[in-house]
């Protein structure tokens, strides 16, 4: 374990490396070289279908370590999007965050695949994933995100809670495509949503066949059934060919590789929404179904890990989301939370959707608290740690608890990142 | 009634007016393939607390102990104390007010058909769907009896096992199922509900 996370500490500080905050001392000024010969590109033929160059090397990494884990360890639940190297707010679709709670993609013909539709309904169908793209079709923009991204307690809260945690321990397991589908509620209509009705079951056709429940309220309201992402196909382990969307909501809703919808009249308590996604009180009470996640948002330069290389100017950026609507406001304090300046947000902003901002900074050599907080079009603002154990009546000590089964989900505190003299950057939640 | 709960949020998306639509002709014409009986039967597998898709069959302990041991014991244990390999899915019963819950089958599972609908959706890994419905009812039984929640004899079927209450099914919130869908009215905000 010790070994694999150095060669992922290795890994990182490369990529740390590669994304210009430069390893090592602190210097004065710029000593980038340029080869006196640049050399054309290398044997491989990219001409049909494109690659990333052979220096960008940023890759998702499992929760528990670097994939494939030894065989007869615990198996991976959760991989991580590399924040600290995102640009922009569209997250390569190689790159978007995995959970599949263990299983792998099925490896599904698309002219075999289709979605049933059933239940209290007036007509049963079933739409052919060709059916489907004779559709109009709709493309958004829209984070996914975990419930446990970001979460201090768990078995995910393991590797955020270190000092040298990087931005993907913390917050790795969100991530945001432009997605291209139908609007769900088109397929509802298709079909003749009875009345009484007000729950669908969403079923996936990978093994274990993931189900969830959603109302069926939030179901006509913006979800989508996807077939695209940033324009190409679904990639296999984001649900090709079909997948569903429910922006904004805890990401276990988004069923992917969908096969079936199921419309009935009550939340069908499959294992995973009643028995492993309630967030446990200390009263004994869990909270279940809490679907919404909440305003959030991260720096990712500079973030834990990384090395300010020089004094001097430096833009702060991150990204900010919620599932509650569009970011409307993101405050950055380089003073651990004391007196907060407004970033600058960057278009398109759109709502569920991550949204970049960035604020002009200058470093110069002081050990400095940074932080953001963001506030989204409903007028909900990120909470600090302490209103956030407040709200759940636990305090900061409940996070330092060892690997519980009492993982709270939806935590977005605000995250500071501790810059120090020597220019080295770590987690400092706690 | 659960229809006139779900009234008001129609009325929000302006959809109340279109309700009836819902049962007019589709607007796109010629898409969509109905499917046989059969096939809506084989593809229908969610089990919900009601347990009205439960098929016919039936089964209890003593049977369920002979399938257990040759079918789930590598993983789960002789007696279903859970290994490295698979969850405990007997025992781990404790007080849930602690800041570390045990959050085991028999301790935290809100209803039994959960565990039909799973065993035969997911168990056991590789081998999904080979199980009869009479053998996911004498396996049922047969967890259910070692956890201490239904005697020894009891016939487990579709008409008993909605009926059986686990023993964490009022641990949750909110406690009724019809108040689940509104996040509104369960006073969640921004994320967190109380
Ligand atoms: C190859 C190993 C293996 C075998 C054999 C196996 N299981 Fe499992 N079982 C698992 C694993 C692993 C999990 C956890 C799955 C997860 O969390 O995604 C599990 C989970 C479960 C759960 C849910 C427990 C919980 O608390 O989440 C039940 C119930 C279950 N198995 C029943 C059975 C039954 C009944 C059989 C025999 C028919 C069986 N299993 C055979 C590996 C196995």
């Amino acid at each position: 374990m010790s070994s694999k996370r150095s060669l992922r500490r290795q890994f990182l500080k490369n990529g740390a490396a590669l994304a210009g905050f430069a390893a090592g001392a602190i210097s004065s000024g710029s000593t980038t070289l340029f080869a006196a010969d640049t050399p054309s590109a290398g044997a491989k033929d990219l001409h049909a279908y494109g690659e990333r160059s052979r220096f960008e090397n940023d890759v998702r990494i499992g929760s528990l370590a670097l994939w494939p884990i030894v065989p007869g360890s615990r198996r991976d639940y959760g991989f991580r999007s590399p924040l600290q190297d995102s640009i922009g707010i569209i997250t390569p679709a190689p790159l978007h965050f995995i959970i599949s709670h263990g299983h792998e993609p099925p490896d599904i013909d698309p002219r075999e695949h289709g979605v049933m539709i059933h239940g209290m309904v007036d007509r049963t169908l079933i739409f052919s994933l060709d059916e489907i793209k004779r559709l109009p079709s709709v493309s958004r923009l829209h984070f996914l995100e975990c419930h446990g991204n970001s979460a201090a307690a768990g078995i995910t809260g393991e590797p955020r809670k270190v000092p040298s945690a990087t931005v993907q321990d913390t917050h790795g397991l969100t991530s945001c495509s432009v997605w291209t589908g139908v609007p769900l509620s088109l397929l509802l209509g298709q079909v003749g949503v009875q009345k009484g009705a007000s729950w669908i079951v969403a079923e996936g056709a990978e093994t274990g066949k993931h189900t969830k429940s959603i109302p069926l309220e939030k179901a006509m309201d913006d979800c989508l059934v996807a077939y695209g992402q940033n324009g190409e196909a679904l990639r296999p382990e984001q649900g090709y060919p079909l997948r569903l969307l429910v922006p904004g909501w805890q990401g276990i809703n988004n069923v992917k590789w969908l096969r079936r919808i199921y419309v009935v009249d009550q939340p069908y308590m499959a294992m995973m929404e009643s028995t492993k996604y309630p967030s446990a009180r200390l009263d004994g009470k869990s909270r279940w179904f809490e679907s919404e996640m909440g305003p959030k948002s991260v720096i990712t330069r500079p973030s834990g890990g990384q090395q300010l290389s020089a004094h001097g100017f430096y833009e702060i950026t991150g990204l900010a989301w919620s599932g509650g609507g569009a970011i409307r406001r993101v405050e950055v304090s380089v003073d651990g939370g004391r007196s907060w300046k407004d970033a600058q947000l960057q278009q398109p902003i759109a709502p569920k959707a991550h949204t970049r901002f960035g604020l002009s900074w200058t470093w110069n050599g002081e050990e400095v608290m940074l932080e953001s907080r963001c506030t989204d079009d409903q007028g909900h603002v990120q909470p600090t740690l302490a209103e956030l154990t407040k709200f759940w009546g636990v305090d900061a000590d409940y996070f330092r608890l060892p690997p519980t089964t009492a993982d709270m989900g939806n935590f977005n505190a605000i995250q500071p990142w501790k810059v120090s003299r020597d220019g080295s950057v770590s987690n400092a939640l706690f | 009634m659960r229809y006139s709960s779900f009234l008001p949020a129609l009325a929000v998306f302006g959809l109340a007016a279109c309700s009836a639509a819902f049962a007019q002709a589709p607007g796109y014409s010629n898409l969509g393939r109905t499917p046989s009986k059969e096939e809506i039967q084989a593809w229908n597998q969610s089990i919900g607390p009601q347990g009205k898709e439960l098929p016919p069959g039936s089964g209890t302990a003593k049977q369920g102990e002979e399938i257990f041991a040759s079918k789930c014991a590598a993983c789960h244990g002789a007696n279903g104390e859970g290994s490295q390999l698979a969850p405990r899915l007997v025992g781990g019963r404790g007080p849930l007010n602690t800041p570390t819950p045990s959050r085991t089958l028999a301790n935290y599972w809100p209803f039994a058909t959960t565990i039909w609908d799973y065993i035969n959706r997911a168990m056991p890994p590789k081998q999904e769907g080979s199980l009869s419905g009479s053998d996911i009812y004498a396996l049922t039984a047969f967890i259910l009896y070692r956890n201490d929640i239904i005697p020894e004899g009891q016939v487990l079927d579709a008409a008993s096992l909605p009926k059986v209450k686990m023993p964490n099914r009022d641990g949750f919130i909110p406690d009724r199922l019809e108040d689940i869908h509104s996040l509104r009215a369960r006073g969640c905000n921004a994320g967190h509900c109380p």
